[in-house]
């Protein structure tokens, strides 16, 4: 729970980014919290309000939008997935998405480079424990210079660097996760920093290929200091090899035991009229959580589950 | 059984026929991936850990862990003698499983005894026991080599630092977390 301070903190947080947003032409879009379609994620459990779904992110919607004619977007969205709690995890969160028209994930890069950069300046005029005066990030006694560019690592070397066995081996003994989070991510984001990029594509659903390299997805992850922050793709707007990938996760949920949801057969509709466009969502819990210099993103709400 | 969902720091489950508590517990969820369960454990008989991670299929059994009220009431070379409060039955339990909680224990104290299975695993003594000092060097007034403390030793054979005043045949209070004096009492 925060205090007045950081009550104050918070909304500075928020206002700095919708000024971020809307200074770079970008529409600020509210849709439906509570849909009765969603993605098919193998890994992401909804959460339920009245046989509706509460959203895990508004991507579906935000993506509808797109292919109906808005050219560059962004949300802060209250999101819900079940079963998630822990340092870095609150059943309730605040994502923020924003989308653009006609770029790929390059350009998603760069956006973050100049957020993150914007936001830690506006941070530090606030005084907060987790940014110095310069705008630099101060995590665990470390200094993490924010200033761009950032690295950028593929899946591949990154496994090759620090995993103990490679990329494909992983995969094929189904310990791709458990590798990411006991080997990779302790290192990743530490001097500045550092996009992981270019997913196998099984695990990228909703990311187009790379271009001559069908096994390989462009999405992207942001790390600061092994922490995730930000996960975006150059989007997938194929609706036909959407489906085929759709129906794989499906596939996944029933395997698990959960009830088949339901192909999101409107969204796959619009898809169709979308050419090239690229997305992300970034954990703003997380990322406040970092500024704050505090050690969980329970301690940077309002009220969290514990204050009840 | 518990599933994924239930574990946390603190929890009691059972892993190959024997109980553990888990110490450090993190959840975590690539993005993307599935939730991953670290946990910590410690063996509750042997004392050994060791970190495995779990996935949210993993299940686990609840173990037949019972604590139990129970009184210490003498010790015949290495094994320590307790009667059931209530039921007045009675067990042994052996001078290791004790380790330095023998320092603290006089006759008649209450205690819990954790139990898996029906075996005795642990013995777990309140904080604060009252103990009589068997042998203390007195107090010279007036004693100017600076000293704060001497040691002094109970009536359970534990030695340990004093302030200067404890007298052979006082009482005093010992924190049996730490092993320390806490404060002389008056009986």
């Amino acid at each position: 729970m925060l205090d007045l301070q950081g009550l104050r903190t918070r909304a500075a947080f928020f206002q700095a980014i919708r000024h971020f947003f809307v200074e770079l032409g970008f529409l600020e879009v509210d849709t439906p919290i509570r849909q009765p379609a969603l993605i098919p994620e193998a890994h992401i459990h909804p959460l339920f309000a009245d046989s509706w779904f509460l959203q895990a992110s508004p991507e579906l919607c935000m993506k509808r939008l797109l292919a109906c004619g808005c050219e560059h977007i962004f949300q802060v969205a209250r999101c819900f997935r079940k079963d998630e709690r822990g340092r870095l995890h609150l059943e309730e969160m605040t994502l923020l998405e924003w989308y653009r028209k006609d770029a790929d994930y390059r350009d998603l890069m760069e956006d973050c480079e100049r957020l993150v950069g914007a936001l830690a300046m506006r941070m530090a005029e606030a005084g907060v424990a987790g940014v110095d005066e310069k705008g630099s990030l101060l995590v665990a006694g470390r200094t993490i210079d924010l200033s761009p560019p950032w690295t950028r690592l593929s899946v591949t070397e990154a496994f090759s660097r620090w995993s103990p066995m490679s990329l494909p081996q992983a995969l094929a003994e189904d310990m791709f996760d458990e590798i990411l989070v006991e080997h990779v991510e302790p290192h990743l984001g530490w001097d500045q920093p550092l996009f992981l990029m270019d997913y196998p594509v099984e695990l990228a659903s909703l990311a187009r290929t790379k271009p001559g390299e069908p096994q390989v997805a462009e999405r992207v992850e942001l790390y600061l200091a092994g922490v995730e922050i930000a996960n975006g793709f150059s989007e997938l707007c194929d609706p036909v090899e959407q489906r085929i990938r759709f129906a794989r996760e499906i596939e996944l949920i029933v395997t698990s035991g959960r009830t088949a949801p339901a192909m999101p057969e409107r969204f796959l509709e619009d898809l169709g009229r979308l050419d090239q466009a690229a997305g992300i969502a970034l954990g703003l819990d997380r990322l406040l959580m970092l500024f704050l210099g505090a050690d969980s993103v329970a301690r940077v709400q309002s009220f969290s589950p514990d204050d009840f | 059984m518990y599933s994924t969902s239930d574990l946390r720091k603190g929890l009691k489950i059972e892993i190959d026929g024997e109980p553990y508590i888990i110490i450090e517990f993190e959840f975590s969820k690539p993005g993307k991936g599935q939730a991953l369960y670290r946990c910590k454990m410690r063996n509750m008989i042997t004392g050994n850990q060791f970190v495995k991670t779990y996935r949210s299929s993993d299940k686990f059994v609840k173990p037949a862990l019972e604590e139990r009220k129970m009184q210490y009431l003498y010790n015949q070379d290495d094994e320590y003698h307790f009667m059931d409060s209530e039921n007045f039955e009675q067990i042994f339990v052996v001078r290791d499983q004790l380790g330095d909680n023998v320092n603290f224990m006089v006759d008649n104290m209450e205690v819990d005894v954790l139990f898996f299975q029906d075996r005795p695993i642990d013995v777990s003594l309140p904080n604060f026991v009252n103990l009589l000092v068997t042998q203390a060097d007195p107090w010279v007034k007036g004693d100017t080599s600076g000293s704060d403390t001497k040691p002094i030793t109970v009536e359970t054979g534990y030695v340990l630092q004093v302030p200067p005043f404890v007298d052979q045949g006082d009482k005093i209070q010992i924190d049996t977390r730490t092993g320390a004096y806490v404060t002389r009492v008056k009986e």
